[in-house]
């Protein structure tokens, strides 16, 4: 065949050829990653979610920073947040206080020393989560990987768990959305809050917008992982430095931790 | 003593249907302003993600209270066999089930998902009091349907004291279970005290009584219907009663709250400078819902004037509504304490930045939602009074028991 081949087109245009090695070079460089991807990611995807993680954060208040919102912007844009408009009859102070936010950084004096703390305030996903005990439908749940979020299609827009919030994590969606994710599909009439980027976690990724993008800021403020795992950075960290969870007087046990506060 | 005689409410048609249409229209502006709201969303409301919970939540549990508070009377009669107020216990029970239907009405159609409530029947977490609730307020409708029944039927008449003491503790239990939906909440200062409980119970007893006294006193004035001097003493006085109570609760929840120092900016932003709330505090739940009223109702000249009692009854269910607003909306306002000691100085979601209150502004919608439901529990009663024997002919002092008088005596046979 090659030799046959060599005599019949000995003279063929190179040309033609480069173009035929690009074409493939460039659709299997197109695809594989695709079906490379999609193999890895439906091992996880197809696996129930186990209690043999327990992910959290541990926030270092002293790395972060006063006037930085990194983490903030990566999670509005990580969750589609950023796509919220204002309606235009509406009024820009009840639009402040009706747009949804996951995350928000919130600056502190403490009364008697004077000393000022800066910190970003997410859900905490505690392990006996208040939100969760309250819901009349079971929406507000509790993953057995220690993720607490709600599910959008039980969720009858009552907000009783924002009542029962003690951290006012959540957020009610007060008007139509357009634009949405499809990795994180929002609806008017339902609450939301973070869920610590539950997508990433299904797709097996590492981190959450908001850790990263920290980093990326170069402050590293923000460290997730498994609390679970002896072996894991952030377990080592906990052990380390003094760490305390914000409303410990509820004994909520929090996935999320913090220093220096 | 007479029998008692009960009789369709029949006031001229033209009068009747006036005030039917009124009601409708009252409706009817309320179904509007659900649809607004509903194809809008909420972002046409002065509700936002600090105060989750308006005026409609304000109206919606003013009723449901107050529904239980209404079936008080029939109670009295059946369970605590005092006769004087046997006359009195259909219009209560339907008063009942009239005020639990508004007010729930006006609680689903602020949902931010009102169509996904088959969702709300069919999928139960039984740690939220929410989920208890939707048992113990469709309960207490079958129970008190059922309860009329005993009343307005001889074959009924039998199970009328049963039915009457499991209504009466049902009733117990959904206003008890109303009172902690905010009272297990540890999340918010204003709330997390067991003490609601029993105060949302004494509540109801004196919004449903005053409801039920002022619908009781505008039918029966309408039609000419006579309302002697003796049970009208007996209703206010027990009115009376009824409100001290309230304030007596409100004493108590202060005190506890005052006592630890962990509340002290509560208290102080609640009782002196919470603007409009410690206004409605003050003005509304304490003056015109509590004192004015204990006023009217022991002044030795003004109590026997029907007027007057009228009067009061309107300040017990204003105050009731200025309670409310207080309780859920001032509660929501002030900011949760999560960290004792520190000043928040920043925040990109308005936790209370320099111990500042959480805005609310009711808007016309949600008020029309509101009266809506309002609507509804008027316009159930009229059309109950109307087409069945809910009324007692005449409530004159010799048409009712004597005082002493305790009977085991059933519902009667309807005239």
């Amino acid at each position: 065949m090659k030799d046959e081949n060599q005599v019949t087109h000995e003279g063929v245009d190179p040309e033609r050829r480069a173009f035929m090695g690009v074409a493939a070079g460039v659709t299997a460089a197109m695809v594989a990653p695709g079906v490379i991807l999609h193999a890895v990611a439906a091992v996880p995807r197809s696996e129930p979610v186990t209690s043999d993680v327990r992910w959290g954060l541990l926030i270092e208040t002293s790395k972060c920073v006063d006037g930085c919102s990194a983490c903030v912007d990566a999670c509005d844009q990580e969750n589609g947040l950023d796509l919220q408009a204002k309606h235009a009859q509406e009024s820009l102070e009840n639009w402040e206080h009706q747009k949804a936010v996951w995350i928000r950084k919130v600056k502190l004096q403490d009364n008697q020393t004077g000393r000022v703390t800066n910190l970003p305030l997410m859900c905490q996903h505690c392990e006996h989560p208040p939100c969760v005990d309250v819901c009349p439908t079971g929406a507000s749940f509790k993953r057995a990987d220690g993720i607490v979020m709600v599910d959008r299609h039980t969720c009858i827009g009552c907000r009783y768990c924002m009542m029962a919030c003690p951290y006012k994590a959540r957020s009610f969606i007060h008007q139509e959305s357009h634009g949405q994710l499809t990795s994180v599909p929002r609806g008017k009439g339902c609450v939301e809050s973070c869920n610590l980027c539950v997508h990433r976690r299904d797709h097996g990724q590492e981190s959450t917008a908001c850790v990263d993008a920290c980093a990326e800021a170069g402050h590293e403020a923000i460290l997730f992982g498994d609390l679970k795992d002896p072996a894991s950075p952030i377990r080592k960290r906990l052990e380390d430095i003094p760490n305390r969870q914000i409303r410990e007087d509820l004994a909520l046990n929090t996935g999320v931790r913090y220093a220096g506060v | 003593m007479k029998r008692i005689v009960y009789r369709e409410w029949r006031i001229p048609p033209a009068r009747y249907w006036g005030i039917l249409g009124i009601l409708a229209t009252v409706i009817g502006i309320a179904t509007l302003a659900f649809g607004y709201m509903e194809h809008q969303g909420h972002w046409v409301t002065g509700m936002n993600n600090s105060v989750v919970w308006g005026t409609p939540h304000v109206f919606a549990v003013f009723l449901v209270i107050s529904a239980s508070g209404a079936l008080n009377v029939a109670s009295i009669g059946t369970v605590f066999r005092n006769p004087v107020y046997k006359p009195l216990g259909r219009l209560s029970g339907l008063l009942a089930v009239a005020l639990l239907v508004g007010g729930l009405l006006v609680l689903v159609t602020d949902l931010g998902r009102p169509e996904r409530l088959i969702v709300a029947m069919t999928t139960y977490n039984f740690s939220s009091i929410f989920a208890w609730n939707i048992f113990l307020y469709t309960g207490f409708m079958a129970i008190v349907i059922a309860y009329l029944w005993s009343m307005a039927d001889r074959q009924g008449a039998p199970f009328n004291r049963s039915i009457g003491i499991l209504a009466l503790l049902w009733r117990l239990a959904l206003t008890t279970g109303t009172g902690s939906i905010f009272g297990f909440l540890v999340a918010r200062q204003a709330y997390d005290a067991a003490v609601l409980g029993p105060m949302f119970v004494v509540m109801s007893f004196a919004y449903g009584l005053a409801v039920f006294m002022l619908v009781l006193m505008f039918t029966f004035a309408d039609e000419g219907r006579p309302i002697g001097p003796r049970i009208l003493k007996r209703l206010k006085n027990l009115l009376g009663v009824f409100v001290a109570g309230v304030l007596y609760f409100t004493l108590v929840y202060h005190l506890t709250k005052l006592y630890g120092a962990k509340n002290d900016s509560l208290e102080t932003w609640l009782l002196l400078n919470g603007g409009v709330y410690t206004f409605v505090f003050w003005v509304g739940w304490v003056l015109i819902g509590g004192l004015l009223p204990l006023g009217i109702i022991y002044h030795p000249e003004l109590s026997r004037d029907r007027n007057w009692v009228a009067a009061a009854c309107t300040l017990v269910i204003l105050g009731g509504f200025a309670t409310m607003y207080v309780v859920i909306i001032g509660s929501q306002a002030f900011p949760i304490q999560m960290f004792p000691g520190q000043t928040i100085l920043e925040s990109g979601f308005f936790d209370g930045v320099n111990g500042q209150a959480a805005p609310y502004h009711p808007t016309i919608p949600e008020v029309l939602l509101g009266l809506g439901g309002v609507g509804v529990a008027l316009l159930i009663t009229a059309v109950g009074v109307r087409v069945l024997q809910f009324l007692p002919e005449s409530l004159a002092d010799d048409a009712i028991a004597p005082d002493e008088e305790t009977s085991s005596r059933t519902a009667p046979s309807p005239a």
